[in-house]
């Protein structure tokens, strides 16, 4: 299943006119994200997404490209979680998160028929109905319809992750994938600010049958912008004695020149687990970390 | 002293003073959020279970426990005494804090006793103890409403169903996690 679902990807982008791309896992500046660790190699970092290479690629004139690759992130061991997993990830210009989300449909879809699980899948006791269109809601619909307050209340209290988990996450993405979109400016680093409403970001996740299977932005192109919200994220860490990563100035140095553009980091386990209909990560890889 | 990254199931805290077994464990992280590690646990005085969700900053102190091996001397006014076979100290637990395990003490039998502070809170028991069967009907011959077992009593006066071989004065294997007869025993 793993294999049928990694060669249907390829398949689907290549049809679709993309270029699959290679970037170093290995680097000196990841994205500064107050929740994201990056694990140290060698005086530099494993990556924790192949974003900032790829945006630099989107900035030298590629129009289309997507990746499949490992990348690395501290401390995340769950269910849903491994220190390793591989990210699918892909960039378009001239698009935006909307754009994005028509994509998604038309490749998860065209990837569960090729691997035989059809157009209606079930995960975890729960049917999904894979035909387009899928659900779309926001962020502040989703809170006034399975949380407690609203997301100005959560994120003033700090309980915006809590609510999301336990209230919200549960009744996404059954009977249909839920896009769940426009999240607090706040909590979209790398994302561009809707233009009708400087309080969200064009961010959206994606979720089906209550897993989260990708998470998606209009990117920020405005350079300055992207070195202020590095720096508040930095400061961030600095001040919960987390490490403070370096800035990454050609990355910031490319967006001067990148254009308008969109992209998706999907996770390729978590899609596997749902085709495939297994609880847990440890069922659809290899080799989990305890078992080395 | 803990962090959240520690948190298993299994793991013993403590919580407002008080000794919690984590019975169930999740991490989770949603997009771009923090790491959350929600537990159930279990009070292990009161058995009480609490849902509680905590985040990366979060610190615990780990439960003063402390086992060791004693000896069921008595009971008295709901009280259960034991003596630890090392230093002949004696310790008693009630009867709330003995629970189930009341159906399978008998005279000198060797358990483990679980401490918190020095405070004795619970005993586990050997997973499987012999006992003398009190009280049990004869078996008739053809008797099919019964089916393939009858109730017998033992000299703790539990009841339990056993094969109908099984006569008043046997000895008795019983399976203390389940309560249910395992064998005759061998004299």
């Amino acid at each position: 299943m793993r294999a049928g679902v990694l060669q249907a990807i390829r398949r689907f982008f290549v049809d679709q006119g993309y270029l699959e791309v290679e970037t170093p896992y290995i680097i000196p500046a990841p994205a500064s994200e107050a929740h994201i660790d990056a694990i140290p190699a060698d005086g530099a970092y494993l990556h924790t997404s192949p974003e900032l290479c790829m945006k630099r690629l989107i900035a030298c004139g590629y129009t289309k490209i997507f990746q499949i690759c490992p990348c690395f992130r501290k401390a995340e061991r769950g269910t849903q979680h491994l220190p390793q997993f591989t990210l699918l990830e892909w960039y378009r210009t001239g698009t935006d998160y909307m754009g994005l989300m028509d994509e998604c449909e038309a490749m998860i879809g065209q990837v569960s028929r090729e691997v035989g699980a059809g157009d209606e899948i079930t995960y975890r006791h729960n049917r999904v109905n894979l035909r387009s269109p899928w659900e779309r809601i926001t962020v502040q619909e989703a809170f006034s319809r399975y949380g407690s307050m609203t997301w100005e209340e959560a994120l003033k209290t700090d309980r915006f992750d809590e609510i999301m988990v336990t209230r919200i996450e549960p009744c996404l993405g059954a009977p249909r994938p839920t896009f769940l979109y426009d999240y607090p400016a706040p909590l979209a680093g790398l994302s561009r600010v809707k233009r009708s409403d400087p309080r969200v970001a064009e961010r959206f996740e994606l979720y089906v049958a209550g897993l989260e299977i990708a998470n998606a932005f209009s990117e920020l192109t405005n350079h300055l912008e992207q070195r202020e919200r590095f720096e508040k994220e930095r400061e961030r860490r600095r001040k919960e004695g987390k490490t403070v990563y370096p800035l990454p100035e050609r990355f910031l140095q490319a967006l001067t020149i990148m254009p308008e553009s969109a992209g998706i980091a999907l996770g390729v386990d978590r899609l596997v687990m749902l085709l495939a209909d297994q609880p847990t990560i440890d069922q659809v890889v290899a080799f989990t970390p305890e078992e080395l | 002293m803990y962090n959240a990254s520690d948190l298993k199931k299994g793991l013993k805290i403590q919580i407002d003073k008080e000794p919690y077994v984590i019975i169930d464990f999740q991490f989770s992280k949603p997009g771009k959020g923090q790491a959350l590690y929600r537990c159930k646990l279990r009070n292990m005085i009161s058995g009480i279970i609490l849902d509680r969700t905590y985040r990366s900053v979060d610190s615990f102190e780990s439960a003063n426990l402390e086992q060791r091996r004693m000896q069921y001397l008595y009971s008295q006014d709901e009280h259960f005494h034991f003596m630890d076979v090392q230093n002949y100290e004696q310790s008693s637990l009630g009867a709330d804090q003995v629970g189930d395990a009341k159906n399978y003490l008998t005279d000198n039998l060797e358990v483990d006793m679980l401490l918190f502070d020095g405070r004795p809170i619970g005993i586990t028991l050997p997973n499987f103890v012999d006992l003398t069967v009190t009280k049990a009907d004869p078996w008739v011959k053809g008797d099919s409403v019964s089916g393939d077992s009858k109730p017998v009593t033992l000299e703790t006066d539990y009841t339990l169903r056993v094969p109908p071989f099984v006569e008043e004065g046997t000895r008795i294997t019983v399976d203390t996690r389940t309560g249910e007869y395992v064998t005759r025993v061998k004299e």
